[in-house]
Formats: structure tokens, sequence, C-alpha cells
């Protein structure tokens, strides 16, 4: 198998965002009847990586080999005519088509008329997943489907095109523990079959399982490509991560005081069920879990922003009335949302606006909104915080994404919460400004601010939380106290594992 | 990897004909919704039929029938043409200036050369109306400007020409030919010839909608946009394609305006664009893209034209019957949007049960 070329291979390949280095000279080799892991944490360069071989982004510098011969792929039709499929995370369907349509799109086929040919559709769609092992309705409409069965729709379509390569960026980020191994049943198969695999993943163990070769990336760069069997999965920690932990994330010790937030029992149908807990002042607090656990939906029912059926919850013992951001503000409650650019920032309004925004009556001269007042309060925090930006009036969409985030923190912080939720603080941003959020709301716990973190990254929730409370599927499954919150039993909760 | 015919073999399945499981009860109550839709529409019009039956038996004449397809065939045209460009998320506002600048257009090119013949004439306005659509589809797919603003800008811009080339002038049934207006009056087999005409747009468009790639491409598009250009499909060219589709229809729509009114100025079918909208969403097609059919929009039509002449049956005082139509389609809308939420919370519910 190591004398043939690789199927797809990428050669000191570098891209790069504006100022941001998002690659540089990364190469990898991708050989048939082989799964190779692509491993680094968040923000490390792997989803740049896909979209390169996917044919979304053009390499500045560097080479794309297929079977040996260089390719330039012309968008993704060209990768996909040259067999190269991608199965994202969040698959992309149509959600308003059956499942076969979706399979078939821009590719059905047609009877000797032109027309498309139904019947012949939906029994090569029963195949394909006859063949894959797992009985998807294909009349069913692509919007009802979970996270697993889109992906399976997904590679369903993977199969129908032929596909040679195969790119699964974190597939198994939102599956369970059953949808995991089916998965991975078809996965081993189309390896067998000699289809070249690249599997994305943080997951050791999953790497370890599934995997031959493991390439690792750390801050764009090209730290190591290995053969599984001549590393342990602390080795591969060690590369993916390069410091120590510790240095990372300076926690400061806090004594926790009173009762800030309590949850009692809450549910809202279908999305979380019987959900307790509670957050202390001066503590930190992470939620930990998989994509689509129902943490972002637990922090929104919380804040107002959606219902929820049943339960309670309480800041300071006094009762929140529900689905009312502006009671839950009025409380001291204060949310910095998971997507800034859509939910935490209005982009094209400057850096001061945007931080007066939450606390405009505090800005506020009569009915007027004050200048001068909103601009102290913004050069107040944009100094707090060590804002890197060359006017206060500049619109937020220039800054990087770290600073953005320090705005979306200043704009809350300015309210002076006493309880402050922060879902995926740290996404997207580089590691400098990560440490400096950290150290933020290390401060902010010191302060007696009760921090709730919903955070995916393990280095970050091991490092900063005071305590671990850890969501599957709706449901809170395990709290685990700092001193014995490690790597395998917040991902062991996680992924429902062991019934914690 | 192999290809799908000689293929790969199954994980662990050794049989290739995997049962498909009965369609769980979400998915029963989404596609019964889906075809609520249309049902929905034609229980309407049974209702409304005969309730005013009822009060005023002359409503359900043959005469008075007919009437009511003859008026609506116009509009049912144009929302075929319409859905092409809603299914795409996009929206076209300017039809109404394109049926009235092929309607004046084409009147006064017969009133001016009486030799002309009438065949050239209908495919002349429609060329013209394919024009109309070409703009802008190039507005929308390649220069990016939102359907929104951008066929508001032709809607008067179109007119503008419109009321430019008139200069106040209106032809008159005396100065076009007989044969030509026979057209808008003669009825084949009892039926309008309008009528017929506007039936074989639906059916064919509809038969096109379902069976052509092409037209699977307008759902997808509208679905899922960023999907659309991953599953490599040709997202600008369809979408122009769907604007010129509707112009041309807006072309032929305005002929069958002059044929059926005689008379036309440069103000022929102003305002026509928002009952074209309203048939459409009446009709079930999703105004964010994606799903709806033909059919239903056509039925929205029928059904709209219905309410406003049962309405005057009914004797309802014809000022408030504007705001009476309005809140029909209000109605229908809500309706909608409820049955939408509730098959949203069934689907929730089947994903959780399904998970734990």
């Amino acid at each position: 198998m190591v004398d043939k070329p690789p199927v797809l291979a990428l050669r000191s390949v570098s891209k790069s965002f504006g100022a941001v280095q998002a690659l540089r000279e990364v190469s990898l080799e991708l050989y048939a009847g082989e799964a190779h892991a692509l491993a680094g944490e968040n923000g490390a360069g792997k989803s740049t990586l896909v979209k390169t071989l996917s044919g979304l982004y053009r390499p500045d510098a560097g080479r794309i080999l297929l079977d040996g011969e260089p390719v330039e792929f012309h968008g993704t039709a060209g990768a996909q005519r040259a067999g190269v499929a991608v199965i994202y995370q969040e698959p992309t369907l149509f959600p308003d088509l059956s499942v076969t349509e979706n399979i078939f799109m821009g590719r059905q086929p047609r009877t000797r008329l032109g027309r498309i040919d139904r019947p012949a559709m939906r029994a090569r769609a029963v195949e394909l997943f006859g063949r894959l092992g797992v009985p998807l309705d294909p009349d069913q409409p692509a919007r009802g489907l979970s996270i697993a069965d889109q992906q399976l729709v997904e590679i369903a379509k993977a199969l129908s095109r032929s596909a040679r390569v195969l790119i699964m960026d974190e597939p198994t980020a939102a599956l369970s523990g059953n949808e995991v191994a089916r998965l991975f049943r078809v996965v081993k198969a189309l390896r067998e079959q000699g289809c070249a695999v690249l599997f994305v993943s943080h997951r050791l163990e999953e790497i370890f399982e599934l995997c031959r070769r493991v390439t690792t990336l750390r801050d764009g760069a090209f730290v190591a490509s290995d053969l599984i069997a001549d590393l342990t999965p602390d080795d591969l920690v060690r590369r993916m991560v390069g410091r120590e932990l510790e240095a990372l994330f300076p926690k400061l010790e806090a004594v926790p005081g009173e009762v800030a937030l309590t949850v009692h029992r809450l549910t809202r149908e279908g999305v979380f069920t019987d959900v307790s807990f509670e957050v202390r002042k001066g503590e930190i607090v992470a939620l930990a879990g998989l994509v689509g656990a129902g943490r972002s939906e637990v922090a929104r029912a919380i804040f107002g922003i959606d219902r929820w059926d049943a339960g309670r919850v309480e800041v300071a013992g006094r009762r929140l009335r529900q689905a009312s951001p502006s009671a839950a503000m009025a409380a001291g409650l204060a949310l910095v949302p998971e997507d800034r650019r859509q939910q935490g920032l209005v982009m094209d309004l400057s850096i001061e606006r945007n931080i007066a925004l939450a606390g405009l009556s505090a800005v506020r001269r009569g009915a007027l909104i004050s200048r001068a007042a909103e601009r102290d309060r913004a050069r107040d925090w944009a100094l707090r915080l060590q804002l890197k930006f060359s006017r206060l009036s500049d619109a937020v969409g220039v800054l990087s994404g770290g600073n953005q985030q320090k705005v979306v923190l200043a704009k809350w912080l300015a309210r002076k919460p006493s309880v402050i939720i922060v879902d995926e603080p740290t996404r997207g941003i580089d590691v400098g400004t990560k440490a400096e959020v950290h150290r933020l709301l290390s401060e902010l716990a010191a302060e007696g601010i009760a921090v709730l973190m919903i955070s995916s990254e393990l280095p970050e929730v091991l490092g900063m939380a005071d305590r671990v409370l850890v969501m599957h599927e709706g449901r809170l499954v395990a709290e685990i106290p700092r001193a014995e919150a490690t790597e395998e039993s917040v991902m062991a909760a996680a992924t429902g594992r062991n019934a914690a | 990897m192999s290809g799908p015919e000689t293929g790969l073999a199954a994980p662990d399945a050794g049989s290739a004909a995997s049962p498909v499981p009965p369609a769980p009860r979400g998915d029963r109550l989404v596609s019964r919704v889906a075809r609520v839709r249309e049902l929905g529409i034609v229980a309407a019009l049974g209702l409304l039929f005969g309730f005013t039956g009822v009060v005023n038996p002359a409503f359900l004449s043959f005469d008075s029938l007919r009437d009511i397809l003859l008026n609506s065939s116009i509009v049912a045209m144009l929302a075929v043409g319409q859905t092409l460009v809603v299914v795409t998320r996009n929206v076209d506002l300017s039809v109404s200036s394109v049926v009235g600048l092929s309607a004046f257009g084409g009147a006064l090119i017969m009133a001016d050369n009486p030799g002309v013949p009438v065949p050239l004439v209908i495919a002349g306005c429609v060329l013209l109306g394919a024009l109309c659509g070409a703009i802008n589809g190039l507005l929308v797919g390649v220069a990016g400007v939102p359907a929104l603003v951008a066929t508001l800008g032709t809607l008067y811009t179109f007119r503008g020409i419109d009321y430019a080339w008139a200069g106040g002038r209106q032809v008159n049934a005396a100065d076009m030919p007989g044969g030509f207006l026979s057209l808008g009056s003669a009825s084949v087999l009892g039926l309008p010839l309008l009528a017929l005409v506007a039936l074989a747009v639906v059916l064919v468009v509809g038969w096109m909608l379902r069976n052509l790639p092409a037209g699977r491409e307008l759902y997808a598009i509208g679905s899922s946009p960023e999907a659309a250009v991953l599953a490599g499909i040709r997202v600008r060219r369809r979408i122009i394609a769907a604007f010129v589709a509707n112009g041309a229809l807006a072309g032929l729509a305005g002929v069958m305006w002059a044929a059926r009114f005689g008379t036309v100025d440069a103000t022929v079918a102003t305002g026509k664009e928002l009952d074209v909208i309203a048939a459409v969403v009446v009709g079930g097609v999703a105004i964010f893209g994606g799903s709806g059919t033909v059919y239903g929009a056509a039925l929205g039509a029928v059904l709209l034209a219905s309410i406003t002449s049962a309405l005057a049956v009914l004797r309802v005082d014809a000022l408030a019957q504007t705001a009476i139509s309005g809140a029909l389609i209000i109605a229908a809308i809500v309706l909608d949007r409820l049955l939408a939420l509730r098959v949203a919370a069934a689907l929730r519910r089947r994903r959780y049960r399904d998970a734990t």
C-alpha cells in the first residue's frame, strides 16, 4: 500500500486570511484503504485544511496532488469531480426536500425523455442505505432527521458520487455512543473497500480505534505525521497541545459565597429535561457536553430567550419570570452568546455603541443618549480589557475575533452583572487573547461574580472550572468537582458511555 | 473506491434489500400537512361556494362560474410564474409593469399595423416579457441586488417606459383585429379559452417543476442556497432562468389582458403584483422558498377571485371588500404558520424520543 502514491496529498500548503495565517506549510498524504486522522485543538487550522481539500479555499502557496499529479480544484464542484467528498460536522442538506432528492440533487437519474426517473432514484437510495446497513426512510424530508442520520445521508451522497476520498470534519462531535458505533461500522467498511478517509477529531480513542496515520496541526502549523502504531495517546496530546496546560489557564482561587443562580428541574420539551444546578458567587462552573447536548439551549432558557415548560430559575433567591430577557437583565444576569457575529454584536456599529448597547439607560441624559457618556464608558472598559483598536468609533467588524469577544464581554460587564453566562467564550480566537479572556473570567469570579461557562474545549473546562457539569442528550448526567475532573471523566459522561 | 453500481459492500448488511421502516408519526404528519396545503384551499373554495350558493343560487350558475374562471386565469398564470421565482427564495414585484408593457405594446403594434399576424404579436410580447425578466434576473443573480429592491426598481422603470411609450394614448377595441379580440372571449367546449391557456400553463410548469432536474434545483436553491452551491448547482443560471420564465409568462398574460379587455392604456394591471403574491402565499408556497407548488398558487388565484365575486354577490359593501379579502389572506397565512409550528414541535418531540 505504501509503495503506491497517495490518492490525495498536500505539499507545503499555506493559506492566510488577511493578517491571520491559518495554515503554514502543511503537508498531508492520504492513501487508499486507510483512515488518516487530523488532530489539533480548536483553531489549529483543521477546518481551513478541510475547506482547502474540498475546493472551497484555494491555497496561497503549495500544491495539491491527486494520484501524484498536481491539481487545482476550481470550487467544490472540481473537488467532487476528482472524487473528494466532504462530510461536514453540520451537514448541508435541503431541509424541504426528501432524503432521496438530497442524495441525487444535481445528478438525478433520468429517463430517455429527460424527466427524473423517480422510481429508479428511490430504488438506488434504498440500495445505498442497504449497503450502509442503515434503514433510513428515503421519502422523509431532511428537516426531521437527527444530525447522525443527516451525516449518513451525506455519506450515501458521497457513495452515489463514487467518491474515493471521504473527508469527515468532526463527524462524531454531536453523536451519541450508539450513533458513533454505527458511524464507525460504516467508515470501516468504506475503508476496507479502498476508500481513503480523512478523519478530523480531537477524541483520542476514536483516532486510535479507526486510523492508521495521524497528522497533527498546532496554531496553523504542521507538527508531525505519524503512524498511529508508533504513538501513545500521551504523545499525541503533547503534539496537539505543545505546552503545559496550567500555564495557559491562570485560575485564581476563589472562595464560593452564597448561591447566586439556582436552576431547578428546568425542562423544555424535546430540548432538555429536568436540569438542576446551582452557581455560587465567586465560582466558575463549566457546562460541558457534546455539540447538541442542549447546553446553549439551557442558557437561552435561563436568560429568557426561549420558554421553558417546567421548572424554575432563581437569581439570588428570587424567582425569575420566564421568557423575558429584560427581566433576566434586571435581575443581574448577563449572557455572552456563542455566536458573537450573529447574536453578540452589531457588526456595522462602532465599538463604543456596541459596548453601550446593553446598558442604554446608563448613558441616557433625559430622552437622549449622551455620546460623551457612551464614549467614557467604552474607554473605561476598553482599557480594562486591554482591547486593541485604533479608534472607539471604528466599526466592530474590523476587529479580530478575540477583540470582538472582548467588546461583547465589555458590553455585559458594564452592566455589573451578578451572574454571567458565557457560551463558548474563546471559540475561534487566538491563543494570546484566549489567555486574556481566561484571566478576565478568573478575575470576575474572584470579585464575587458567579460564572457559568459553556465550553466544548476540554482543556479550557478542566483549567478554568471549579466544578464541571456535564450534559448528554438534554440531561445533566454528571457533576464533577475540580479535583476529579479529567479529560476521561468528562468525556465519558458527555458521550453517555457511563451512566454517572 | 468504486462506483455506485459496482459499489461497496455493506458494513454489516449482507442483505442489499434492507427493509424501509414505515414512516414514523411525525413524517406522516408532515406529508399530510404538505398535502393539506392544497386540500385546504379546495376545502376553502368548497365552503365559499357552498355558503354563497345557499344565500344566492345565481352564484353557482354556469355564467357566474365561467366569469370567475375568466377573472382568475390571468392572475393564476402570473402566480405560476411568480412561484418559479419565490421557490428560489426571491420575489418579482415588477410583473404588473411587465403585463402593462406587454399589453400596451402588443395592442399598439396591432393598432398601428393592421396587417400584422396575431401569432407574431403574441410571440413578440412573450419575448418582451422574457427580456424584462432577464433584466431582473441579471440584477438579482449576477449583480447580487436583493430581489425585493431590484424588482421594486424595475417595477417603476418598466411602468415608466410604458408611460413614455404611450404618451397618454389609449388603444380601443375598435383599433385591434377582431380575430385577436375573439381570443379573449372564445370558448372551447364551453370553457373560456383564456382559462384553458392558463390551465395548460399550470399543468406544464407543474410537471416541469416536479419532473425535470432544473425544476428540482429551483427548490434546492430556495431550501438552502449554501447547500445548493455545494451540490454543484449553477445557482445564478437557475435564478436568472426563473426570472426569465416568469417574465415570459407575464408577457403572455399581457397579451391575454389586451384580448380580454380590449381597451388598453399605460396603466394596465397597476398594482396587480400584490394580488399575484397574495395568490402565491395563500396557495401554500413558502415565501422564504423551498416548498410549494404551482397548483397551489393557481388555486390561490382562483380562491381570491372567488372571494371577490362572492363578496359582491353577498352584497357586501364594495368599500369593505378589500379589507375582508385582506383579512381572509391573513387568516390563511396564520393557519399555515400554526400548522408549521405544530409540525416543528412534532418533529422535535420525535427526534428526542428517538435519541433517548
